[in-house]
């Protein structure tokens, strides 16, 4: 079987989805002819014509607030942000409309529409390309915010997401848009929504973290196992709602846990995740929580980008320092 | 041409052009300025005359519930009933609406029951779950920020060849938002199937319409994105029909959108928070008062002889009977549970906030609730 980047495993759950279902359509800016600034959108405007994959005007709000009426008058949409740092202008729509749009009509009009962006940190992109800002979206009632870290995750993801009856925030950790290649059968089935997915098991350390930062957080438990510690890795894939069961069922077999995360430390998703095992957890750990994360600082421009990102020998000074309570 | 380059003997062509055209049939004092629309029976006429005054009596009714403690902050459209009854009898029930807060008129010409408007102004988001009507927007806050959903609504059914058309209102203030000018456009772009109308009241709570754009016409924002925009009496309940009929059709038959400013005032409040006698002069209040669209409508069903004062005192009387009822409905609805809350947050509830939702109903007596 043919192997795909995640790039192409999102292109082939679009196109499953627009094959099986009619009112599923694509909105965004150059995902038509050129499709999409990552190719994520290459061929469907071929395949399914110009009514089903739009290109719109450049205005964000616009598309975020279009999808929402596309969506309240039966389509499916899955609108495009070009870049997660683009995002901000429809950021009112989404929190003022389509997070609620269901509770304040009481279920009488709803927003199934998935808003897709590539985001984070990595590849020498311009300014303000680079934010990883999930916490902003986590943190609003009504949404989800799901993040796949593989080829295979993106499309059993996307599909439960386009399927969902309500609004996702998918958000596409582009460092590794293209990094592995992985067999991406074209079921149409979809993954679980909501659950967190074990990477790796074991019993000394649990490392928790979502998207391409798993890259790092594996090696690093790839390496650690070398020096005999055995990391449990759990890949959060949906942020918000966060299943906390998987992970205190973690860190009650290890009793130790260090959160991984792109994004700047304060009030990031990892902080909600330590707060929880605090606070449902605190008796069966051993060793204080640490979180390995972007600084508190703006997100660098490329050249200092790597400082600021979570390395590999990050995760390890952590787990090693967890290691020394005994 | 001039001013714009530093030589004036410069050779130019006129590359585009526009004009903005305004309609009216009926003048303040009750008089035809020109023959009436084909649609313009007296049926029809005394109809559009009932629903205005319903509205007027409603609006009243529903400040005075306010000053009361029985309601919540309301936005009254006192003064502005020709505008909403004239769109809402344009409506077909296939078509779709995109309300703002100030539009009662239409809401009700729609199937949303006063008592849904009395609820929603009164804290209670069960207001939004028209019982009646399936497809409208609910009330939208953030100003403009609707225009978007209507856009995507029409999207929809140009998507799947219906016949039918999006109608949508919006403020002389939400036109300086962005979200106005992204959503005319992509209307442009796509020729969907909708008519954006602008209710120029001349206020966006104290900030005047020349305070908002220096442009002479509101209308002429249309232009820029690619389509007409007409300016009409918005307190001749007649021009705004026709208007809003008209392009309605040219809409559901595939012509596009267009862009209506109907000229108002805002004979009161913002809301019910709100004095606007802080930056209104009284002057051009009282002068506004003078155009205010019932009267004129009635003088000139007065004139040709279809209505008297017996009939106008029935009227009132039904339509306070009406509201009465509506009122009842209101006050006797149920409380909500305190379930709901989170009953209607996602589809089905997820996991993680099932123990939140326990604690919500749970939780000891509050008091005042």
């Amino acid at each position: 079987m043919t192997e795909l980047t995640m790039v192409q495993a999102i292109n082939q759950a679009l196109a499953y989805e627009m094959t099986a279902d009619n009112s599923v359509v694509l909105l965004g800016e150059d995902i038509g002819r050129n499709g999409g600034v990552f190719r994520v959108t290459d061929g469907l405007l071929d395949r399914f014509g110009p009514t089903r994959v739009l290109d719109t005007p450049l205005a964000e709000s616009m598309i975020a607030g279009t999808a929402i009426g596309m969506a309240i008058q039966g389509l499916k949409p899955i609108a495009e942000f070009q870049f997660m740092g683009f995002i901000y202008p429809g950021f009112s729509q989404i929190i003022s409309h389509a997070s609620r749009m269901r509770n304040r009509t009481r279920g009488r009009l709803t927003c199934p529409i998935v808003y897709r962006a590539p985001y984070g940190g990595g590849i020498h992109a311009p300014e303000m390309h680079c934010e990883s800002t999930e916490a902003l979206f986590a943190h609003i009632p009504g949404l989800r915010v799901v993040i796949p870290s593989s080829p295979a995750k993106a499309y059993g993801l996307l599909l439960a997401a386009i399927r969902c009856p309500d609004p996702v925030v998918f958000l596409e950790p582009k460092r590794i848009y293209r990094m592995h290649k992985q067999a991406v059968p074209d079921t149409g089935e979809a993954l679980a929504l909501d659950r967190c997915y074990s990477l790796r098991e074991g019993s000394d350390v649990t490392l928790i973290s979502w998207g391409a930062m798993l890259h790092e957080t594996q090696l690093a438990a790839n390496e650690l196992s070398k020096h005999g510690i055995e990391a449990d890795v759990i890949d959060v894939a949906t942020v918000k709602p966060l299943d906390i069961v998987t992970i205190l069922n973690s860190v009650e077999k290890t009793g130790r846990c260090v959160i991984v995360h792109e994004a700047a430390r304060h009030c990031g998703v990892g902080a909600e995740i330590a707060a929880q095992i605090a606070e449902y957890g605190l008796l069966s750990l051993l060793a204080p929580i640490q979180r390995v994360t972007g600084f508190d600082t703006i997100m660098p421009y490329f050249k200092l980008e790597k400082n600021y990102l979570p390395s590999v020998k990050r995760i390890i000074q952590s787990v090693n320092h967890v290691m020394e309570y005994a | 041409m001039e001013t714009l380059t530093h030589q004036s003997s410069l050779t130019t062509e006129t590359v585009a052009s526009f004009h903005i055209h305004h309609l009216r049939f009926l003048d303040a004092e009750g008089q035809l300025t020109q023959p009436l629309p084909p649609f313009a029976d007296p049926h029809t006429l005394l109809k559009l005359y009932e629903w205005m005054v319903l509205v007027r009596t409603f609006d009243t009714k529903a400040v005075n519930l306010q000053r009361t403690g029985q309601l919540g902050t309301f936005p009254s459209s006192l003064g502005q009933e020709a505008l909403t009854v004239g769109m809402g009898y344009a409506l077909l029930p296939t078509d779709v609406y995109g309300t703002c807060y100030r539009d009662q008129g239409v809401l009700i010409q729609r199937n949303v029951k006063m008592s849904e408007i009395l609820a929603y102004w009164g804290g209670d988001e069960r207001g939004n779950c028209y019982a009646h009507n399936k497809t409208d927007l609910p009330t939208s806050i953030p100003v403009a920020s609707h225009l978007h959903h209507a856009t995507g609504m029409a999207y929809a059914l140009q998507y799947r060849n219906e016949h039918r058309a999006v109608l949508t209102l919006v403020g002389d203030g939400g036109t300086s938002q962005g979200d106005f000018y992204e959503a005319i456009n992509l209307a442009g772009v796509w020729k969907l199937p909708i008519v954006f109308v602008i209710n120029n009241n001349q206020w966006a709570i104290s900030v005047s319409r020349h305070r908002q754009t220096r442009a002479h016409t509101l209308a002429q924002k249309a232009i820029a994105a690619g389509f007409e925009g007409i300016q009409v009496d918005g307190n001749d309940v007649i021009a705004v029909h026709e208007t809003v009929a008209c392009a309605l059709d040219r809409a559901r038959n595939g012509q596009g959108p267009t862009l209506i400013e109907a000229l108002t005032f805002r004979l009161c409040d913002h809301t019910t928070a709100d004095d606007a006698n802080r930056y209104i002069p009284k002057e051009e209040m009282d002068a506004a008062w003078e155009n205010e669209p019932i009267k004129r409508l009635r003088t000139y069903l007065h004139e040709q002889g279809y209505w008297d004062k017996e009939k106008e005192h029935a009227l009132i009387k039904q339509c306070r009977e009406q509201i009465d009822v509506a009122v009842q409905e209101y006050s006797n609805t149920p409380k909500q549970t305190l379930s709901e809350l989170f009953d209607y947050l996602y589809a089905e509830l997820p996991e993680p906030l099932h123990d939140q939702k326990e604690a919500m109903i749970t939780q000891p007596p509050v008091e005042g609730a």
